[in-house]
């Protein structure tokens, strides 16, 4: 049994009939055919599957594809604008916020809704709100950098 | 007369690499789509040990959607999975890569499904019947060689690979009496490297070539290929490609040959479809080869004075159910040659027993044996300091082998290339403000605060490796590496080196490094790694050794260009070739910059040899490889604060602080990174992580149970450098992948052991010092 699944991913409307046991997060990978969004864990401790659906950062591994329908969902490949990066992009390129890069998607939308629940972090907020999110190669110090960078050019972008 | 270009090695250069991967488009193995492409899903040991009666696939042949299923009886012709280091009387057992008579640890792989879906095969393979004979299991390190254990292999009674020692025993012997001997029982847990990208591969055979490409996530494409080419599956390796992409982070996990890339590298052939398989984290906890594991009883001996006198080690190390690619060179020629440290050590003697057990195989974890000699002598230290009631940081200075420049032999076979320990280990306490610590530490005991701090010193050898030297220790493999440099006609740049990245940024360090000696801009310059199609060979990365022996290659190359092109353009300029040199990107009369001819017209002039030298071949395009002389030897030495929570037993890291001595530097930016990511997986083994076995079975089987540093039980690091650099390669350059990992772990103990000395805590035996079971010294203590 197929059941359709119909949501607007980056701006783009995508219509698909799928499993009912499809995740969400192999549905953006396989189905659509977005390949950032990565999978790290099958017990949603890593956050390398973080997308944001309408407006809030979830786990794309924790839902199904079906209860996505009619959704909005932005995945790291729709955060850049008009190929201008987001300051988060930004951020982690210059303070070094990634190594491998594995993790870092999942890292930049856990970042994105941080930032609209607190424009101004500190470096202690910044380390909490990371809690899902898993790092192996930076030791998350370069990421608490980059994020502070990103919200001050944000906030400098405000003004 | 061109501009002075900048110099960008030793800058920090952002990375070249980030725009794909910041934007989603990275490329990593389980990205990849090939059309036609099958799935795989393994069946796998539930029982730590059994023997194999029946496996029964007859329902699973008939669920919808499947398309093949094999067991090793399928596998004929197939061969054992090698292993690449042989000591004297190694007990080698077969590892197959499908288990047929029995299978050793929870995870062994025994069959295979293969079928149109990845849920198609997951659903065929619940139908898979095996019947299970259970034999009793030994996992415990110290229980392996107990009289009763099961053996778990025919040619290894006991359960021993290897018995193996280094250094004088009688010496040692000797250096005790009268000595003030501490002893200690060091347990080094076992770890899971657990990089955030699950090992994945995708098998390829073109009927029609008859070639056969293996995507694979590999820090060495290179051995892969030979290893499983020539040695398991008996193919050409000039009819196999194998590529890594991007590799998303590996730790030493991604260095072997394993099971599953080589079975759908076989299966891919047989059914002459693409098989693609991506571990899952369960899976990878199951199968990716584990870290450490030792048992270790150390005695350390010391003058009143505090002088060291002599070190005597016996370690029993766990080497799993098979022998991985590199297991026994671990706990023998990374470790025990390391247990010299930064200190005088007048007589060595380590003792080494290599134990088979039902558990996942042990291999090298970033760090690889380096770690567990660090841990060891800086307990040891502690230990004395306690003995000999001597401050840690004075007992230490005492014994430091002096500043030297060109040479420092070992009581353990090695020979240091370059060191200044002292220096270091005084920039650490400046930066700590040591003095100012120990009285606020006063301080805060009085107000029944438990606070501590901890040292570590380090040494490591790194830049592997010598293959002279590695191949009379029983290495199988020559330890050299590859750099071909490309320039084509338009004077761009092609670098192909057999060096990988998978989180090092040899795409920026490597570029920056061409940059400078060719004096063109980063832009001209691309770097290719990690296809063995297009390299001319490469032993990949592991032990901080990209930079220094795959740099070194390359440099080796670019030098050979220059000294072509020295030819193209004296002939252009009608000069002789001794009395051209090379700056800031053109080829110029000694002294007369304006007699000059840019790079990129020599480039073309290669490639249209119409006014040419006599004689001179064309093109431009030269490969190198260099083997190096020796390792090279970065150390340095890192400081802990702790405070530790009185009724819960939880550490909290006040400040973590590093200096690290890693020869020169290419890009600071990518060795700081390094060093905060190897503190943070030493404090890993410090404080949390620990792959526990119980029966046999894996306790700590995925992320929820294993738990993995976060963000917010890390501090901001505090890191500072000398630079010694290394005569041995003419960049000057150590390593840096892994002096975090080594460094982090003894100092973070030392802190919470330090933090604990009111209650009279003097030793933990085993990590990870969590919450229950610092709380459990605590209360044992105050009786």
């Amino acid at each position: 049994m197929k059941l359709p699944v119909k949501t607007t991913i980056n701006g783009q409307t995508q219509s698909h009939e799928v499993e009912p046991r499809l995740l969400l997060v192999h549905y953006i990978r396989e189905t659509v055919g977005l390949t950032g969004t990565h999978v790290g864990c099958d017990t949603s401790q890593c956050g390398a599957c973080t997308i944001l659906m309408n407006g809030q950062a979830v786990k794309a591994c924790t839902l199904f594809a079906v209860q996505a329908d009619g959704a909005k969902i932005t995945t790291i490949e729709g955060v850049a604008k008009n190929g201008e990066l987001h300051p988060i992009q930004q951020g982690f390129w210059e303070k070094h916020g990634l190594q491998c890069g594995f993790c870092t998607p999942g890292m930049i939308m856990a970042a994105h809704q941080m930032l609209e629940r607190y424009p101004a972090p500190t470096e202690e907020q910044i380390r909490h709100q990371l809690e899902g999110n898993l790092c192996r190669c930076t030791g998350y110090h370069n990421i608490v950098k980059a994020i502070q960078w990103a919200a001050e050019q944000m906030a400098a972008g405000k003004k | 007369m061109a501009a002075t270009v900048e110099r960008l090695l030793g800058k920090s250069i952002k990375r070249r690499e980030d725009p794909r991967f910041i934007t989603g488009r990275g490329n990593y193995v389980d990205d990849l789509k090939v059309p036609g492409t099958t799935h795989a899903v393994f069946i796998r040991s539930p029982h730590a040990f059994a023997k194999i009666k029946k496996i029964d696939t007859a329902a699973a042949l008939k669920h919808p959607g499947v398309v093949a299923i094999f067991t090793g009886a399928d596998m004929t012709g197939v061969n054992s999975l090698p292993c690449g280091w042989l000591l004297p009387d190694l007990k080698v057992p077969p590892h197959m890569p499908l288990a047929s008579d029995a299978a050793r640890y929870v995870g062994d792989p025994v069959a295979v499904v293969i079928a149109e879906t990845q849920d198609a095969a997951q659903d065929a393979a619940e139908k898979v019947k095996v019947t299970w004979e259970p034999v009793a299991a030994v996992s415990a390190t110290d229980q392996a060689t107990a009289a009763g254990s099961t053996r778990i292999h025919e040619v290894a009674p006991s359960n021993i690979a290897f018995k193996w020692q280094i250094g004088d025993a009688a010496a040692v012997d000797a250096a005790f009496r009268g000595a003030t001997v501490v002893k200690k029982r060091i347990v080094n847990q076992r770890l899971v490297a657990n990089p955030m990208e699950p090992r994945a591969c995708l098998a390829r055979y073109d009927d029609a070539t008859g070639e056969l490409t293996l995507w694979v996530t590999s820090q060495n494409p290179h051995v892969h290929r030979l290893l499983m080419a020539a040695f398991v599956l008996g193919i050409p390796e000039h009819k196999v490609r194998v590529i890594a992409p991007d590799v998303g982070g590996a730790f030493g996990s991604k260095i072997f040959l394993y099971n599953e890339e080589t079975i759908c590298s076989w299966a891919t052939r047989k059914i002459k479809r693409p098989i693609k398989w991506t571990s899952t984290r369960r899976e990878a906890f199951q199968t990716d080869a584990h870290g450490r594991d030792h048992v270790t009883e150390a005695e350390m001996g010391f003058t009143r004075e505090g002088k060291i006198v002599g070190l005597r080690v016996k370690t029993i190390a766990n080497l799993g159910a098979y022998l991985s690619t590199f297991a026994p060179a671990v706990p023998t020629y990374l470790y025990a040659t390391l247990l010299n440290g930064v200190y005088e050590m007048p007589a060595i003697h380590a003792d080494v027993t290599g134990v088979f057990t039902n558990t996942v195989p042990v291999d090298a974890y970033r760090g690889a044996g380096r770690p567990e000699a660090a841990y060891l002598l800086e307990r040891m230290i502690e230990a004395g300091a306690s003995a000999l009631k001597m401050d840690c940081a004075e007992l230490r200075r005492k014994n430091f082998i002096p500043k030297f420049d060109n040479g420092y032999q070992t009581k353990v076979a090695l020979s240091y290339d370059s060191g200044n320990y002292g220096a270091a280990f005084d920039r650490l306490l400046a930066m700590v403000d040591y003095k100012k610590f120990r009285s606020d530490q006063e301080a805060a005991r009085k107000q029944g605060r438990l606070m501590g701090i901890g040292f570590s010193t380090y040494i490591e050898a790194c830049s592997i490796a010598p293959s002279k030297v590695v191949g009379s220790l029983g290495a199988q493999a020559g330890l050299y590496e590859s750099g071909k440099v490309r320039v084509h006609p338009t004077g761009g740049v092609t670098v192909y080196t057999g060096s990988h990245s998978h989180g090092q940024g040899h795409e920026t360090t490597f570029s920056q490094l061409v940059a400078d000696e060719l004096g063109i801009p980063m832009e001209q310059i691309e770097i290719v790694h990690g296809d063995t199609g297009l390299i001319p060979f490469g032993m990949g990365t592991y032990g901080s050794r990209s930079a220094s022996v795959g740099g070194t290659a390359l440099l080796m190359s670019l030098r050979k260009i220059k000294e072509k092109g020295k030819k193209i353009a004296a002939h252009l300029l009608e000069a002789s070739a001794d009395d051209i040199e090379y700056e800031n990107g053109q080829f110029q009369v000694k002294g007369s910059p304006g007699k000059a001819i840019p790079f990129g017209q020599v480039a073309l002039t290669a490639y249209v040899p119409h006014n040419y030298p006599e004689g001179l071949e064309p093109g431009l395009e030269e490969t190198s490889f260099y083997d190096p002389s020796n390792f090279c030897y970065p150390f340095g030495a890192h400081a802990c604060v702790v405070e530790v929570d009185r009724d819960t037993g939880h550490v909290k890291i006040l400040r973590y602080l590093a200096v690290d001595d890693v020869g020169n530097v290419m890009n600071p930016m990518i060795v700081d990174g390094m060093v905060h990511g190897g503190i943070a997986q030493g404090v890993g083994q410090a404080l949390w992580e620990g792959a526990v076995y119980d029966g046999g079975q894996l306790m700590t089987g995925s992320m929820m149970d294993y738990a993995m540093p976060k963000a917010d039980m890390l501090p901001m690091y505090e890191t500072d450098r000398t630079v010694t650099p290394t005569p041995v390669n003419p960049l000057g350059v150590k390593g840096a992948g892994e002096t975090g990992t080594i460094a982090s772990t003894p100092a973070v103990v030392n802190a919470v052991v330090d933090a604990l000395a009111p209650l009279g805590v003097d030793h933990f035996e085993t990590m990870p010092l969590n919450a229950e079971r610092v709380w459990q010294a605590m209360q044992k203590r105050k009786g």
